[in-house]
Order: structure tokens, then sequence, then C-alpha cells
């Protein structure tokens, strides 16, 4: 008898152990690849969740936003350029979408398929612009010392640098649930989301609630990206890598629910590190494309749907 | 005051309102009446400017508004209550308010205002338009058309799929607009004996055209009905 024929579930490849330890470093790194998600997908939820917009471009306002961190760090010292990166990084993202809404979108709506094809155009012209200008190598952003180092969390030695891009997600989901709650713009664009012509007819101006979701949901973008400079070098792909990711929790969360997409974003991070833990890093991303496919059957509206008695 | 002069108003290649001419004076309430599928709804989605006029010219106050965006002519004091009680379902009765009074100098007060109108609303203020009845909800979308401050009132239906409760609720509002003198009514309406009763003016649309007019009241009502069973 051949040496493992006892064990045929177990001859494919040795099982790693599983033991507190590690799930709980995965969980955490979860959570790191969860902020980054978050961060990027609550933009997209703005603008492809609250106005249906499927803007492939997304992920290049994310790379804006990372080419501006880029940018700063040569005017300012290390130790501030990140946090006046950040709001620069939001009004370069807000300024891009502006101008993709004006020139392209605005013509588009109700046209998804046009939508996404020539929004995928647009970005691979931002990434093209990148290469020219900065060139095909990926570009370091340092990171400022007082984000170097590891806090000890339950043994888990979680790096500050991780643990800061985690504290923007959560205040940039406050921060976003707030405005569109508690603010007059945010009844403004909530309204037109939820019955445009009704919007229109009690004197909100439609255009500019679109051009505001838009601006803001680009900025976050930004914001993204100048935070992603802190986990990984910054190069004209730097979109392409997240936008399919991005729009998974966008989707999986249910569309344009904060609350869902936090939830997805957190999710699919725990799971992504798990499944890349057990097996490697495109088996867990094939994986959880047929765990989401299979939760999309069961679920088509996603963790969390608008339920009302009337939908006019 | 609202003036519609020889308005064609259609979908695509297809015209449903043919050369409609209409005058609202200021201060005056006007009945339009007709079947179903005659236009009605039609003819106000283009005054409002939910839908283009193909031709003619439509006038607030004397300011030709044809190619205005509607939220445009609601800041020149134009109100609409569209047909279907229609609200922003996720938002709360609140802040279907409160988003209309957003920018206004007397906000607060046109709220508290319209609250008093409505008094049943005061109950549901957090409550989200989405699970209001189909009265509760009509009676919000009037409140809320209110606080727009509007000079000249556009109600599409606004008692069509009410009980009859709420339905003599709304009427009594209704006539009570009418009778302001400083607002200007367009009101469609099934119920053609109180669109007659509410108005000073009827029309009467078939198959997209006027085919007859006249001085409102109670009068009327065998003019109107024998106009519109042709």
């Amino acid at each position: 008898m051949r040496e493992g024929a006892a064990h045929p579930r177990y001859s494919l490849r040795p099982c790693k152990e599983l033991d507190v330890d590690v799930v709980l470093s995965q969980v955490f790194t979860g959570i790191s690849i969860g902020s980054v998600l978050l961060l990027a997908a609550l933009g997209l939820m703005l603008t492809f969740g609250q106005m249906g917009v499927i803007n492939m471009a997304h992920g290049e306002f994310m790379m804006a936003g990372a080419y501006t961190a880029y940018m700063v760090q040569r005017g300012f010292p290390d130790e501030i350029s990140l946090l006046v990166s950040i709001p620069i990084g939001f009004v370069v993202g807000g300024l891009m979408g502006l101008l993709l809404e004006a020139v392209v979108i605005r013509w588009m709506y109700h046209r998804p398929l046009d939508t996404l094809l020539v929004t995928f155009g647009v970005g691979l012209v931002l990434q093209q612009l990148a290469r020219d200008i900065f060139g095909a190598p990926a570009k370091q952003v340092r990171s400022p010392s007082w984000l170097h180092g590891q806090v000890d969390v339950f043994g888990y030695q979680w790096p500050i640098s991780r643990l800061f891009i985690t504290a923007m997600a959560i205040l940039a989901v406050v921060g976003v649930a707030a405005t569109m709650r508690y603010t007059s713009l945010g009844r403004r664009i909530r309204a037109t989301v939820q019955n445009r012509d009704l919007a229109e007819t009690v004197g909100i101006s439609t255009r500019a609630a679109d051009r505001a979701t838009f601006f803001i949901g680009s900025g976050l973008a930004g914001v993204a990206g100048v935070l992603v400079t802190l986990v990984g070098s910054t190069g004209p792909n730097l979109g392409q890598s997240y936008i399919i990711d991005v729009f998974l929790v966008v989707v999986a969360g249910g569309i344009g629910q904060i609350k869902g997409t936090v939830i997805a974003a957190f999710g699919l991070g725990i799971i992504d590190s798990f499944l890349s833990h057990a097996t490697s890093g495109s088996v867990a991303k094939a994986l959880i494309f047929v765990l989401i496919v299979l939760f999309l059957q069961a679920r088509p509206e996603g963790l969390f749907a608008v339920r009302t008695r009337s939908l006019v | 005051m609202l003036e519609l002069k020889g308005v064609d108003v259609g979908y695509s290649r297809t015209t449903v309102v043919h050369g409609v001419d209409l005058v609202v004076p200021k201060g005056g309430a006007v009945a339009v009446m007709g079947h179903n599928g005659a236009g009605k709804t039609t003819l106000l989605r283009a005054a409002v400017g939910l839908l283009p006029a193909t031709s003619g010219t439509i006038l607030l106050d004397g300011e030709d508004v044809t190619r205005m965006r509607p939220s445009k002519r609601v800041a020149r004091g134009l109100g609409y209550v569209p047909q279907g009680q229609q609200s922003f379902p996720q938002l709360t009765t609140l802040e279907n308010l409160q988003l209309v009074a957003d920018g206004r100098a007397r906000g607060g007060e046109l709220v508290s205002e319209v609250l008093d109108t409505f008094p049943a609303l005061t109950g549901l203020l957090s409550r989200r338009a989405g699970l209001l009845s189909g009265g509760q909800r009509q009676q919000l979308a009037i409140a809320r058309t209110l606080v727009t401050e509007p000079r000249m009132l556009i109600l599409d239906e606004p008692t069509e799929g009410i009980q009859p409760n709420v339905v003599t609720e709304i009427e009594g509002v209704i006539a009570a607009l009418t009778q302001r003198g400083d607002l200007s009514v367009l009101l469609v309406e099934q119920h053609v004996g109180f669109a007659l009763r509410a108005t000073d003016t009827y029309y009467v649309l078939e198959a997209g055209r006027i085919t007859s007019h006249g001085a409102g009241g109670p009068d009327a009502l065998d003019a109107v009905r024998a106009a519109m069973a042709v």
C-alpha cells in the first residue's frame, strides 16, 4: 500500500495548523484589507449605489489620490505630508469625478452599459496619462515616522499604519453617514435618489445633487488612494487592482446601503484573509467570486434591502 | 397666474395633448376634468416642466417658463402635488418636509404651519414616509408642496384612491386653499361634484383637446356631465 493512501483527504497538501493566534492574526489582517476596501467602496456606494452609475474609472480616481500623496510629499516634510494629502486627495478625486460627470456621465444616465464602456475607456486613458507623467515604475510614498511600529492587540502585532487606515475608514463611514442623515445636502441627495421627478418638483436642483454626489463619491476614492500608499506602492495600475473587489463589496452589501457596505467590506476582507492563508492568493480570489455568486443567488438584493410599504 | 397657449405635449412621436389654451387667473381656481387617458396628467406634467411642451408657450406670472427646469419653476412660485401620493419613502415625514424647508428664511415656521393644517402628520414625524398609509402620504405630499410657498398650486387627483374620511379632510383643505385669495389653484379631479364646488372655472379635456369650458360652481354640474358624456 502506498504511503498516505490511508488519508486521501489530506494527501494533497499539508493542513496548516489553525490555532487561536492564527485565527486572530487572520481576523486582524482581514480588518486591514477590509478597511482599504471600505474606503474605496464608500465612494462607489454613492456613485454606483445611490446614482446607479457604473464608473469603472473609480479605481483611477484612487490612483490619482495615491499620486497626489506622492506629489505632496515632494513639497512637505514626511511627518505631515500624509495629513496634508488627505484633503488634497479628496479635492483632486472630487474634481476628476465632477469633470467626468459633466463631460461624459450626465449624458448617459439610465444607459449603464454605455457608461461602463466609456468610463472603462476613461480609466485606460488616465492610466496611460499616469504612465506618461510619472513613468511606469511604481513610486514609493514614505510613511511618516509616527505611523511606524506596531501595537500589541491580544498578542497580535498590529502595524500602526494599518490601524490608521482602519481608523480613517471608520471616520469616513461616520462622516458620510452623518452627512447623508443630518445635513440638508444629505437630504437633497437621498431625495434625488429616491424620486428624481418629485425632487425636481419640490424645488431641488437634481443636477446640483448629482454633481455633489459625484464630487463626494470620487473624492472618497481620492482619499482611499492617499491611504493605500501606506500599504503598497503607487503605480498606474493601482486602481485596476481594486476596482473589481470594490464593486463586489458594494453589490454584496446591498446597493446604496452604508451598513451593508461596511459589513461586506470587513466580511470580504476577513474571508479573503482566511482563504489566502489556507490556500493561495489567487485561489482565494476565485473562491470569493464563487461565494459571492452563490450569495447573490440566494439574496440578489445584497445584505440589506430597502423596505417600504410603497416604492413610489 | 398660469397661462398655457396652444400647448402640445407628447411622448416621442405621439402627441397626447393638442393645442391647449388655459388660464388660471391670479387667486383663481380652475378645475380640469376628463376621462382616464384624456391627457390631464400629461398636461400638468408639461405645466410643471417634467415633460417638454413640443409647441406652444407656458407663462408663469407673465414670464415664459416653457423651457425652464421644474426646480426653477418651483423657485418662481409653482407648486405641484403629483398623482399617486408620492413621497420620498426612505425619508421620515419630518425629513420630507425639512428637505423643502431647507434654505428658506421661514422654513421652520412653514413646517409648523402645514402641521397645523394636517395635524394627523404631527404624530408621524419620525416615521418613514414609505410606511405611511396612502391617505397620510397624500396629506404629506400636499403639506410638502405648501412648504415651497407656492403662488400657483397644481394638484393632480389629490383624492384618488384614498379612504373616504381622509378624502373629506383633504377636500376641506383644498377648498380652504382656493379661498385664500393669494393662491391660484389648478385642480385635476375625477370627482366632478367636489371639483366644481371648489373652483370657479372648469375645463373639460377629451382626447387631448379642450372640448368645453365655463364658469364653475354647482350649476355647471349638468353642463360638465353632458360635455363628458360625449
